[in-house]
């Protein structure tokens, strides 16, 4: 009661509180690890050297932040305008089952500079159906968001699995697998690109949809702060009274905002299926659409702030494999529950290290230091 | 005899804001004491000091003449002080009884509570003259009678000192009246009230003392029958202020917007507007009075294309507008028709934008602001700055959160995004509401100097002072419909009043004779 709760300043906001939440994660993983007899330094070591250790880790870390940036970015988009969709995991998945479809269907006439913008359009475009649904359902008959799309994840996933086992399986094949792309299907791959150039690398799934993301990243940040479209959007998201008085029409913007986040979700199955698999499978999504959500919390729903999420879950992915391959006691699971705390610490108890760190501030703050609120602040009659 | 309350030194510090610096006063016992300051004063600080909220940074309080600290609003209940917020605190779904009891329930089950209660209330109603129905529904209240319910909550817990916020806000001119006969009998019963606002007919027909805050100092203490509204309001603004607007007689033009038959009716079936008709003429300024909720709000959503009438026709700059051809608000402003929200932060802005952001609400695919589909950065933020230039909005930052502004300036941001275009048509909803009195007399000014222009403007306000010394025309609304029409020369309050209670129209043989 006594210490007056002054906001923090931008810097704070972005670059301090995250780091202390992940730290915070840290300390909570050092005490597992500990008790299940695991030396702390010696598996954090493993972990970054896991991530970022060759040029193989670190392709595979980009390549997994390839995904978290898509998925990430498709919750920030839903996020300013005052929607939360849970849906990232469908909508990559019909994304990507657009991409195989369209290069199924085409793979053999077109060739590859033709293919790939028309493969990743059509796993924009369903994406983008997918996450319309539930937005119709919402803007015209009040159906929560929430509630629909994450129903529209089993959805997805029931009728994928239909359409693997009984539409698009390979013919002759055990597994339900779609037919291998030819060759103007298939998006190359970093470590060959490199190569053409003349700088070799250690071969991983990264491939050219990182191109994709960072384009994407420039393209939401453009649209949300520099367009009047994304202006109404982030009006909408804020204070829909004041949207409405500006003359947005909110069921049309509330469409927008949906279709824009599964469009960007749906590029998931783009990296997935036309970079790596080079055929439609099963499952590819991963647990990405869920993750996007952490993601976006973590970067506080700004494009700059996603890419280093991206980038740090994509090195726990990574390291995380390596880890639990290298220490036995160490499973899979533990690398999971390794990822859910910091999610947990980034995302639940987000706000948790404010109070201190407001505390610490208002200690070194010079008593002449440049207000961010001005007097009138300071009476709210 | 000693002072129900004396505060000597108070300095309290929001960072680098220095709130209140060194304020002391007394409060005598079983009378009325006002504090009048500007929005931003410190005046709400201080009470919040006095009633435990926040901890002064130095200083001394005492009660009855005994230094007491106060840590919470705990303590401060415990010395018998009181405090009626602006805002209600009740829970619209419970009965009196249930609010009364809430926090102070006596007990694990609520039986015995409530009967001790309900006698506690009986008690009070009678020595208070405090009726209310104990069994009655808040939600079911007016809100006259909600504020009742408050007051009660505080004098059931025992207060003997009573502080009331800003208490005549949400309240007409009758109530107001109603509730300073209830402050008198406090005050007869023996109770100490301590009133804080920023209106001086208040401070003027209710205390007996008043101190005047301004910029955390107090800078005149006076006995209310010594002092003048014209007094109090330069000691409160610094400057000499013009109270009674000058402005000269209206040149009506052509009607810019007329409304035939306009008739709204909600999901519940609850008419809202009952066959609405009025004609805003260029170079006018028509008034709307009413009591809050009889209306008004609706009447500003469809005339502005916000909320589409369930019957009626509109006219806006020779487009007509029914239920076959709607009109948004984009539209509307593509018309030349601006909109000053009644709500500025629910609707007339987003606290979470920037002010250069919030300057061009609703004009964002305009140019110079938006050029090939891209929003121009340095082009909303100068256009900012100008605003804010022209219409001195303090602090000049265009990058501030809009939230940060006080609700003159934020008020004035809004004004001026809307005056800016320079709009054929202006409707404007409360344009002083939680405005101090300084920036009031700008926003009048501008509103006429607007209409001299050759502007058509329509003023909704519940403060009847406003209405009077704006418009040029006054209807009155009373349950969705207008009551009647009122030149501006020949109204005055008493004939206002009633007419916003209900009554009809005297007839224009009566009025004319007046």
């Amino acid at each position: 009661m006594s210490a007056p709760r002054r906001p923090l300043p931008a810097w704070a906001e972005i670059a301090v509180l995250p780091v202390l939440n992940i730290a915070l994660a840290f300390v909570t993983v050092g005490i597992i690890v500990r008790i299940i007899g695991v030396d702390l330094f010696h598996a954090l070591r493993l972990l970054v050297v896991g991530a970022i250790g060759s040029s193989e880790s670190i392709g595979y870390t980009l390549y997994y932040a390839t995904n978290f940036t898509f998925t990430g970015l498709a919750v920030a988009v839903a996020f300013h305008a005052g929607l939360f969709n849970i849906g990232g995991e469908g909508q990559a998945y019909i994304g990507g089952l657009g991409c195989g479809l369209a290069i199924l269907a085409l793979d053999r006439f077109l060739p590859a500079w033709l293919m790939i913008p028309l493969a990743i359009v059509a796993a924009a475009l369903f994406g983008a159906a997918w996450a319309a649904v539930p937005a119709w359902l919402q803007a015209w008959r009040g159906s929560h968001i929430v509630i629909t799309t994450i129903m529209f994840n089993f959805v997805a996933s029931a009728l994928m699995v239909y359409l693997m086992v009984n539409v698009l399986i390979a013919p002759g094949s055990m597994t339900p697998q779609s037919r291998n792309f030819t060759a103007s299907g298939k998006l190359p791959s970093v470590h060959d690109v490199l190569a053409a150039v003349g700088i070799p690398v250690a071969p991983s799934a990264l491939n050219l949809s990182i191109v994709l993301a960072v384009v994407c990243c420039i393209a939401v940040w453009v649209f949300l702060w520099h367009t009047p479209w994304g202006y109404a959007l982030r009006t909408m998201g804020h204070n829909p009274e004041a949207a409405i008085y500006a003359g947005t029409n909110l069921k049309h913007m509330t469409m927008l905002a949906m279709c824009l986040s599964g469009a960007l979700a749906g590029f998931v199955g783009v990296n997935e299926l036309m970079g790596v698999h080079h055929r439609i499978v099963l499952d590819f999504p991963a647990g990405y659409g869920f993750a996007g959500i952490a993601v976006a919390l973590m970067g506080r729903s700004h494009p700059l702030g996603i890419v280093l999420a991206a980038l740090l879950f994509g090195a726990l992915q990574q390291g995380g494999a390596e880890l639990a391959f290298e220490i036995p006691t160490i499973t899979r699971e533990m690398v999971v529950v390794i990822q859910g705390l910091i999610i947990l610490f980034s995302g639940a108890l987000m706000h948790l290290p404010r109070p201190w760190l407001q505390w610490l501030m208002a200690l070194f703050a010079s008593p002449r230091s440049r207000g961010e609120v001005p007097a009138q602040r300071a009476e709210g009659s | 005899m000693t002072p129900a309350i004396e505060l000597s030194g108070i300095h309290k510090s929001f960072g680098s804001v220095h709130a209140v610096r060194g304020v002391s006063l007394r409060i005598d016992k079983g009378a009325i004491t006002g504090i009048v300051g500007e929005n931003g004063a410190g005046k709400s600080t201080l009470m919040s000091i006095l009633y435990g909220l926040y901890r002064a940074d130095s200083g001394e309080i005492r009660v009855d003449g005994r230094t007491v600290a106060m840590e919470s609003p705990h303590d401060a209940i415990a010395q018998g002080i009181g405090m009626v917020h602006q805002h209600f605190m009740l829970v619209d779904t419970f009965t009196v009884l249930e609010n009364l009891v809430l926090g102070a329930e006596g007990g694990p089950l609520l039986a015995g509570g409530l009967a001790a209660a309900r006698a506690e209330l009986a008690r009070l109603a009678r020595e208070y003259g405090l009726s209310v129905n104990p069994d009655a529904r808040v939600a079911d209240l007016s809100v006259g009678e909600q504020q009742r319910v408050e007051i009660l909550k505080v004098l059931f817990r025992g207060a003997r000192i009573l502080i009331l916020d800003e208490p005549s806000a949400v309240l007409t001119p009758q109530e107001t009246d109603q509730l300073f006969r209830i402050l008198a009998t406090l005050k007869e019963r023996g109770v100490t009230v301590v009133l804080i606002t920023h209106k001086l007919r208040e401070i003027m027909a209710a205390t007996d003392h008043v101190y005047v805050m301004r910029q955390g100092e107090i800078v005149a203490d006076r006995p209310t029958i010594d002092t003048s509204p014209e007094e109090l309001a330069e000691l409160m603004v610094g400057r000499k202020v013009l109270l009674q607007l000058d402005k000269s007689a209206s040149r009506p033009g052509e009607v810019l917007l007329r409304a035939e038959h306009l008739t709204l009716i909600d999901d519940r079936g609850v008419r809202l507007l009952d066959d609405v008709g009025l004609e805003l003429r260029a170079g006018e300024i028509v008034g709307i009075a009413g009591v809050s909720g009889n209306g008004q709000s609706e009447l500003l959503q469809i005339l502005s294309g916000i909320r589409a009438p369930t019957s009626g026709r509109l006219t806006v700059c020779g487009r007509a507008i029914d239920a076959s051809q709607p009109c948004d608000p984009a539209e509307m402003r593509n018309l030349r028709l601006a909109h000053v929200p009644e709500d500025r932060l629910r609707q007339g802005m987003v606290a979470a934008f920037q002010a250069a952001e919030t300057a061009i609400l609703g004009y964002q695919e305009k140019p110079p602001y938006c050029r090939h589909y891209l929003l121009d950065g340095p082009a909303v933020g100068a256009h900012c700055a100008t605003l804010m230039e022209r219409f001195d909005v303090r602090p000049r930052a265009p990058g501030l959160r809009s939230s940060s502004f006080s609700g003159g300036n934020q008020q004035k941001l809004v004004l001026a995004r809307e005056m800016a275009r320079e709009p054929r048509v202006l409707l404007v909803g409360q344009p002083t509401r939680g405005v101090d009195i300084g920036a009031i007399e700008f926003i009048h000014r501008e509103v006429v100097k607007s209409r001299d222009q050759g502007c058509a403007v329509l003023v909704v306000s519940v403060e009847l002072e406003e209405i009077l010394s704006l418009a040029d025309r006054i209807l009155v609304m009373f349950a969705g419909r207008i009551m009647g029409e009122v030149p501006a020369g020949r109204a005055d309050e008493r004939t206002l009043g009633l007419m916003m209670a209900g009554a009809q129209q005297p007839a224009p043989s009566e009025a004319e004779g007046l």
